[in-house]
C-alpha cells in the first residue's frame, strides 16, 4: 500500500473571530491549504467539527463546506470526536487516501464558537461528556479537571504550583507565532496568583476555547505533479481509540487508557517508541491533562508528568519540545479544529518552516488529540518523508 | 464628513447633576467574589429614592439655565437621552419641559440609543439652533443604570447627566467647530422589552464596539476640521469603566493630562448616556478662554459621536452661576450593598 503525505497546510488565526461565520473561517483555511498545495483539487473532504449544531444551528457541514468551498458536489461529510474531532477527521482523510478511496482528502476542522455567551457557552462545552450521568449533574469540563488534579495532589503529594510549567511553556511559544491567541509572556508568579476558576484550577490552567480554522491536503506522492516544491510530510502512524465516557467508571481516573492505546498503537505502526520523536504536540486543554497525556504515553513515571515542563526540557530548545506554536493552552483552543492545528505545526516543523517556532533538526513529531478526559484520544505520527 | 450648521452653535449653559449615593465597588465584590478580583472603578453614583431620570435632568437642566440666564420659555426643544426613562410611553422630556418653564411652545422627546443617546440628542439641537428653527434647544445625558446583581456591569452602572443649553455661538460659553456620527449596527449590548436588566457581549463590547466606534469617529473628526490630538486642551470619552477611555485616549494620540479633568469614572460610575457629557462639564468647569475640546460618546448597538469645542471669555462670568460637577462629586454619602438593594429596588417584595 502507498503511503499518504502531507501536501499542503492552511489555518486562520485562532481567537475572536467576530468578522467571520462558520463558513468563511472554513473557507480561509480550505483556499490556503489547496494554495499552499498548488492548486491541488480535493476528491473527498472531512470536516472536524463539534459544537457547530449548538453555537452556529448548523449542522450538515459537509455540504456547506464543499458548497462554499466551490468544491463541486465532492464526498463530505463532518467527523465528530468531541475535542479529539480534528484529529478523527485526519485519521479517516488517512484511511480513505490509505485504501486507496481517494486520490486526494481534504481534511479540516473548523469552530465558530464565540456567538455563544456565559452559561450557553459552558452548557456547550459539556455535550462532550456523558449526558445522563455527568452533564446533567453540572459537571462541566473545567469541574471535570479539577477534581481530577485535585485527586492527582492528593495521590502524588503535589502542589498546585508545580503545574506551572505547561502554561509557561506555552506562553513563551506563543509570543511568536502569529496566528496564536495570546502574545504574552506568563510568569511563575502570574500564574501562582490567578483567579480560581474551579478550584484547584486557576484560570491559566485552562485553555481558552475559541474560533478558528485549519486545513491539510493528504495525497499520495504519486499523484503529485513531478514539479512539487514542497518538502512533503508522511503520516506513518495513526489511531483512534475510545476510553469509558464517565470518569466515574474508570478503574483508575487518573490512567488515560485511551491516551496511552493511541500512542501505543500509532508508534508500533510506524516502528518507533514515543522517545524517538523530536517533538511532541500534546493535547494541553487543561494542565493536569497535558500531565496525564505524557505519563499515558510512558514519556514521564505515574506523578512525574509535571516534572517535565517545570524542568524546561519540553521547552523548543529541550529534550522533548512540546506546543511549540503555543499549543491549545495560548495559541487557542478551537474545539474540533484542534487536531487540525497540531497537524499544521507538526508538517511546518518538519517542513523547517517554523521561523522562530522552529525546533533545530525535527524529522519526525508526534500529535495527540484528546476529548475531554481522554474519552476519545488520536494520535498521529508525522515524519519527514 | 464633517456636520456643520448654516448658522454657528454654541454652549449658552451646561449644568451636571450627580446624586449624592456612593457605592463602593469593593461593596459589590464583598457580596458577590468573596471580595476578590479586581475593581474597574471606586465608587459609583446611586440616586436616592425620590429621584430617576426626569428629577435628575430638571436638576441638570435648571443648572443649565442659570448659566445660560435666560428666559425658559424662549427654549424651543428640550429633549432627553437615556436608557432609565421612568416610562416606557410617556416622555420624561415634557416633565422637564413643563419643570423648567418651557412650555408649551416647545419639542419635546426622549431619545434612545443607548450611552449615545445624550450626544445624539445634541448633534439634534445643533441642527435645530443652527437652521434657525429655534434660537434655544436643551440637550440631556442623563441616566440611572442598572446592572443585573452580580454582573461585571453591575459594579459600574452609576447614574448622573448633564444638560446642555445650545444658542447661538454668540451667545455662546463655548462653540461647536464640527461634529461626526460614526454609527454600524452592532449588536454588543441591548436590553428588550420588558427585560429588567441589559445584556452584553462580553468581550464583543471592546474591540469591534467601543475602541472602533470611538476611534473612527474621532479620526474622522480630526480630520474634518483638520486638526490632530496636540490641537486639543482637553478631551473626553465615553466612560464605562476606567481602563476602556484611558486606553482609546492612549491610541488617539491624547495625553493622560489632556483626559484627567473628564474621566469621572473612577468616582461616580457609568453613567451611560450622561458619561461624556458630565465629562464635558467637568471640563468646562475649568477651562479657559481659547481651550479646544473634544468630545467623543460611545453607544452600544453601535455609534460615537465626536464634537469639536471651542470655549469662549463668555465661560469666565458664567460658569459659576451653578453648582459645580466637582461640587456634585464631592457631596457624598457612603452606602453598602444592602442600602443600595433597597434604593434600586433589587428585592422584589410581591
Amino acid at each position: 500500500m502507498s503511503e499518504v503525505v502531507i501536501a499542503g497546510i492552511g489555518q486562520t488565526d485562532v481567537g475572536e473571530h467576530y468578522a467571520f461565520s462558520l463558513r468563511e473561517l472554513a473557507f480561509l483555511a480550505l483556499e490556503a491549504a489547496i494554495e499552499d498545495a498548488g492548486g491541488l483539487r480535493p476528491d473527498i473532504l472531512f470536516v472536524g467539527n463539534m459544537y457547530a449544531p449548538a453555537t452556529s444551528h448548523q449542522a450538515h457541514l459537509g455540504a456547506l463546506i464543499s458548497d462554499y468551498g466551490g468544491l463541486g458536489g465532492i464526498e463530505a461529510s463532518t467527523i465528530e470526536a468531541g475535542g479529539a474531532s480534528g484529529a478523527a477527521a485526519l485519521r479517516m482523510g488517512y484511511l480513505a487516501v490509505k485504501s486507496g478511496a481517494a486520490r486526494v482528502a481534504l481534511v479540516m476542522g473548523v469552530e465558530k464558537v464565540t456567538d455563544q455567551l456565559g452559561p450557553g457557552a459552558e452548557a456547550v462545552q459539556t455535550l462532550g461528556e456523558d449526558s445522563d450521568y455527568e452533564a446533567v449533574h453540572g459537571v462541566t469540563p473545567n469541574a471535570q479537571a479539577a477534581l481530577l488534579m485535585r485527586r492527582y495532589m492528593h495521590q502524588y503529594h503535589i502542589s498546585h504550583d508545580d503545574f506551572a510549567g505547561f502554561p509557561v511553556t506555552a506562553h513563551a511559544n506563543a509570543l511568536t507565532n502569529p496566528h496564536a491567541m495570546y502574545h504574552s509572556l506568563l510568569s511563575f508568579e502570574a500564574y501562582q496568583n490567578a483567579d480560581p476558576i474551579s478550584e484547584p484550577l486557576n484560570m491559566f490552567d485552562i485553555a481558552p476555547v475559541a474560533d478558528g480554522a485549519a486545513a491539510v491536503l493528504l495525497t499520495q506522492p504519486e499523484i503529485l505533479p513531478a514539479h512539487f516544491t514542497h518538502p512533503l510530510v508522511r503520516i506513518t502512524g495513526s489511531s483512534l481509540v475510545t476510553d469509558r465516557l464517565a470518569i466515574h467508571d474508570r478503574v483508575d481516573p487518573l490512567a488515560f487508557e485511551a491516551a496511552r492505546k493511541s500512542v501505543e498503537r500509532a508508534c508500533r505502526q510506524a516502528g518507533i517508541l514515543p522517545v524517538d520523536v523530536d517533538l511532541f504536540e500534546l493535547y494541553d486543554s487543561y494542565s493536569i491533562y497535558a500531565a496525564l497525556a505524557l505519563e499515558a504515553a510512558g514519556i514521564a513515571k505515574r506523578g512525574e508528568g509535571w516534572k517535565l515542563a517545570l524542568d524546561g526540557r519540553m521547552n523548543r530548545d529541550g529534550d522533548l519540545p512540546m506546543a511549540t506554536f503555543g499549543g491549545l493552552k495560548a495559541r487557542g483552543n478551537p474545539g474540533g479544529a484542534t487536531g487540525i492545528y497540531q497537524a499544521v505545526e507538526a508538517t511546518l516543523q518538519l517542513r523547517c518552516q517554523a521561523g522562530s517556532n522552529q525546533v533545530p533538526g525535527a524529522r519526525r513529531a508526534l500529535i495527540q488529540c484528546l476529548a475531554g478526559p481522554a474519552s476519545s484520544a488520536a494520535v498521529h505520527v508525522l515524519e519527514v518523508a | 464628513m464633517l456636520l456643520k450648521p448654516t448658522h454657528a452653535v454654541g454652549i449658552a449653559g451646561y449644568g451636571a447633576y450627580v446624586p449624592r449615593y456612593r457605592l463602593p465597588a469593593k461593596e459589590v465584590a464583598r457580596i458577590w467574589m468573596d471580595g476578590a478580583g479586581g475593581l474597574p472603578i471606586k465608587e459609583k453614583a446611586v440616586p436616592g429614592l425620590d429621584e430617576d431620570v426626569a428629577t435628575m435632568s430638571i436638576e441638570a437642566a435648571r443648572n443649565a439655565l442659570l448659566r445660560a440666564g435666560i428666559q425658559p420659555e424662549d427654549i424651543r426643544a428640550v429633549w432627553v437621552g437615556s436608557e432609565s426613562h421612568p416610562y416606557a410611553v410617556k416622555p420624561t422630556s415634557t416633565i422637564v419641559a413643563e419643570a423648567i418653564g418651557a412650555v408649551p411652545n416647545v419639542q419635546a422627546a426622549d431619545w434612545e440609543f443607548a450611552c449615545k443617546a445624550g450626544t445624539e440628542a445634541m448633534v439634534a439641537a445643533i441642527g435645530f439652533v443652527g437652521s434657525g428653527m429655534a434660537r434655544y434647544a436643551m440637550a440631556i445625558g442623563m441616566d440611572t443604570a442598572q446592572g443585573r446583581p452580580g454582573d461585571a456591569l453591575e459594579y459600574t452602572a452609576g447614574a448622573g447627566g448633564a444638560a446642555y443649553l445650545l444658542s447661538p455661538a454668540d451667545e455662546a460659553v463655548a462653540v461647536f467647530e464640527g461634529s461626526y456620527s460614526y454609527v454600524t449596527d452592532t449588536p454588543d449590548f441591548w436590553r428588550r422589552e420588558y427585560q429588567k436588566y441589559p445584556e452584553h457581549g462580553q468581550r464583543f463590547t471592546g474591540e469591534p464596539a467601543y475602541f472602533k466606534h470611538i476611534t473612527e469617529a474621532a479620526q474622522a473628526l480630526m480630520e474634518g476640521t483638520g486638526t490632530t490630538a496636540k490641537d486639543y486642551r482637553w478631551a473626553v470619552f465615553h466612560q464605562p469603566n476606567t481602563k476602556f477611555p484611558q486606553k482609546v485616549a492612549a491610541q488617539l494620540g491624547f495625553s493622560k493630562e489632556q483626559i484627567a479633568p473628564g474621566l469621572l469614572v473612577p468616582v461616580i460610575g457609568n453613567t451611560y448616556a450622561g458619561a461624556a457629557l458630565i465629562g464635558l462639564t467637568a471640563i468646562l468647569d475649568i477651562a479657559e478662554p481659547g481651550d479646544k475640546i473634544i468630545m467623543v460618546s460611545f453607544g452600544s448597538g453601535a455609534g460615537s459621536d465626536a464634537f469639536s469645542i471651542s470655549v469662549t471669555d463668555l465661560i469666565l462670568e458664567r460658569r459659576d452661576r451653578a453648582p459645580k460637577t466637582q461640587d456634585y462629586i464631592a457631596r457624598r454619602t457612603e452606602i453598602d450593598y444592602g442600602t443600595y438593594v433597597r434604593y434600586r429596588g433589587k428585592l422584589a417584595l410581591k
